[in-house]
């Protein structure tokens, strides 16, 4: 699905992401840790290609395709979305109406959506206007939902929710990866229906907390700039709160070079 | 008398409909409580339904109604600049509208004031009553006619809203090229009434300056003022207003959003609290899409402790990272731009006539390929 080769990146001349290679297969879920300011984002940012993140060496094949240089609607088209960190505000545009925007001729019945993601209040609210942290991720992932791309990346979707909206979310992340059914979407053959099929995904998260929802199939750190360490992502989460980060990275043996 | 000789609204050329469609008139009038349309000088039809409402060209007015006369130059001064002065000196007409005690929950009247001859300085002079307890909804279209691209609209509109009294007020601009549009227009808001007023422009104009003052001369008044304007190429736009709080409880608002596509805007606001416990909110939101010139100038004026004055202004290009969030969507640049000025440009207006809307638009689409 998603391959990436010796990537490179820099910002206003400072390097991100350094040569960093990954692959997300078919229907395969990754999770990324790593500290404040390891270039998370940057990534995922890179990935879905905002011209602010420059490729400076390698590239990134989507689908067996080179999107390297796409622009980013190109992209969204091609089937990747992604779930913002801290999304902009945008004055006078209904979410509602950029939701339905973001449907486009699919057949999804928005309003049942949106109450499943308890979003129905905030729908004639301008996009990200106001809206709290928890309300925030919660909007992304409706705009996700609907949009329905074949890879999602997830910016650390469960910060800033509470409890009783984390099983929510994370019950919407399922769906959304393809791992449960959403009611709202009415696909149009039974036969469909049965295709429905496992999404990929890439998932950032420094707590875990909404693996207890969502199947992940690996973990990876990211650690100044630099793909540290592939494994069980359980593991790698019990790694690194027992033992730090720096700890972790050395214990493990793996990348001494940072 | 006027009324005898009346000009049916459907019967006009196909070409001026259009225009007077654009700016909020509809020729039928089902959904209006009463019609006012003035060519150059000639009132040609003034009509109204409703029991307590009156719709009189000004001129008519002044001669059934000897008070009248006090309501003249007392909410605008008449030697204030040379373009009051010349009003004065007239030939002048205008609309006189009044809404009697109570009278409430109507339709709106509409008013149109079009210049139809190529060159023609057109002087207005517009008096609105809104007595006591009444509801008032004017709809107001100020134009040139088909093939009309220079001219001069000149025009006073003195307003009184008494006690418990409201007024909306919308007001639609479409000028030709070369027109020169000075109105001066004063308000006057006595013990909880309210003053609602829309402005809207985005076709071309040579320069339009105004500056509408408001008082709120009573408790607990509130006049809320929002003004739309898009300058294209050559456009001059200077427009603002004033809301002076008078009296303690009133509120007073401000927005604008101003946006130019080569043309020049001066948005200006000042909010004036002379009293203890008002308050009031100024919003100047500039947006520049290639070239052209926004100069805001918000100000406010507290002249005693315990007023609550506030201002935003902002004035600037698009955010780049608002483009790239809906492009993250599937929106391709184009398409992004124009939601986005969509979204600024209409956050704050209610339904537009669907001509305007059209309109509006249609200029969203035009600026938005113009920026690829
Ligand atoms: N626009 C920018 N200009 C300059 N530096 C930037 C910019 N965006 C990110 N950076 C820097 O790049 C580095 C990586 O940032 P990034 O946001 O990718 O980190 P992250 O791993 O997502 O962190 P967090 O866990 O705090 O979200 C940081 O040092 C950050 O300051
Ligand atoms: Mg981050």
């Amino acid at each position: 699905m998603l391959k990436i080769e010796n990537l490179s990146v820099e910002i206003n001349g400072k390097q991100i992401l350094k040569d960093i290679s990954l692959e997300v297969k078919k229907g395969e879920v990754l999770v990324l840790f790593g500290p404040n300011g390891s270039g998370k984002t940057s990534l995922l940012m890179t990935i879905m290609g905002f011209p602010r993140y420059k490729v400076v060496n390698g590239r990134i094949l989507f689908k067996g395709q080179d999107i390297t240089h796409l622009p980013v609607y190109e992209r969204a088209r091609l089937g990747i979305g992604i779930s913002f960190q801290r999304p902009p505000t945008i004055t006078g545009l209904k979410t509602r109406d950029l939701v339905k925007r973001c449907a486009d001729d699919k057949e999804i019945d928005i309003e049942t959506l949106a109450k499943e993601l308890n979003f129905t209040n905030l729908l004639d609210r301008d996009v990200n206007d106001g809206l709290s942290g928890g309300e925030i991720k919660r909007s992304e992932l409706l705009q996700l939902m609907v949009q329905q791309p074949d890879l999602v990346l997830l910016d650390e979707p469960e910060s800033g929710v509470d409890l009783e909206n984390i099983a929510l979310i994370g019950e919407a992340i399922k769906g959304l990866l393809g791992r449960a059914p959403v009611k709202a979407i009415s696909c149009r053959s039974l036969k469909e229906e049965k295709l429905r099929k496992k999404r990929s995904g890439i998932i950032i998260t420094h707590t875990g907390h909404i693996l207890k929802y969502v199947p992940a199939d690996r973990g990876k750190i990211l650690y100044k700039g630099k793909m540290c360490i592939g494994g069980n992502p359980f593991e790698i989460l019990e790694q690194i709160s027992k033992y730090g980060y720096q700890e972790c990275i050395r214990c493990l043996g793996i990348n001494n070079s940072i | 008398m006027l009324r005898d000789k009346q000009l049916d609204l459907e019967t006009l050329p196909e070409d001026e409909k259009g225009l007077l469609a654009e700016v909020g008139i509809e020729v039928n009038e089902e959904r209006r409580e009463g019609s006012f349309l003035q060519q150059d000088l000639d009132v040609v039809h003034c009509t109204v339904k409703q029991e307590g409402l009156e719709v009189l060209p000004t001129q008519e007015a002044l001669e059934r109604y000897e008070w009248l006369k006090d309501y003249l130059w007392q909410q605008v001064s008449s030697d204030k600049d040379e373009y009051t002065k010349a009003v004065k000196e007239g030939p002048y007409n205008g609309y006189f509208i009044r809404a009697l005690r109570g009278v409430r929950g109507l339709k709106p009247i509409q008013t149109a004031l079009l210049i139809a001859t190529p060159g023609f300085v057109q002087n207005v002079h517009n008096i609105v009553i809104v007595e006591e307890d009444a509801e008032l909804h004017i709809v107001t279209g100020c134009l040139t006619g088909p093939h009309v691209s220079k001219g001069k609209h000149l025009g006073i509109t003195e307003i009184y809203i008494r006690k418990g009294g409201k007024l909306r007020f919308t007001m639609v601009h479409r000028w030709g090229k070369n027109v020169v549009v000075r109105p001066r227009t004063g308000v006057l808001v006595e013990e909880n009434g309210q003053f609602i007023s829309h402005y809207i422009t985005f076709g071309e104009v040579k320069s339009v300056q105004m500056f509408p003052i408001v008082h709120l001369n009573g408790s607990n008044a509130i006049a809320e003022m929002q003004s739309v304007l898009v300058a294209p190429p050559g456009a001059s736009l200077d427009i603002g207003g004033e809301i002076v709080c008078n009296a303690p409880g009133t509120r007073a608002e401000i927005v604008s959003r101003a946006m130019t596509t080569g043309g020049k805007i001066i948005s200006r606001g000042r909010l004036v609290g002379a009293v203890k416990g008002i308050k009031g909110h100024l919003e100047c939101k500039g947006l520049i899409l290639k070239r052209g010139l926004i100069h805001a100038i918000p100000e406010l004026i507290g002249q005693t402790d315990e007023v609550e004055l506030s201002h935003e202004a902002a004035v600037g290009k698009i955010a780049q990272e608002e483009i790239e969030y809906l492009m993250a969507r599937g929106l391709d640049e184009e398409e992004a731009t124009s939601m986005i000025v969509r979204g600024f440009l209409e956050a704050d207006i209610e339904d537009l006539p669907a001509p305007l809307q059209k309109r509006l638009d249609e200029v969203i689409e035009e600026t938005s390929k113009d920026l690829m």
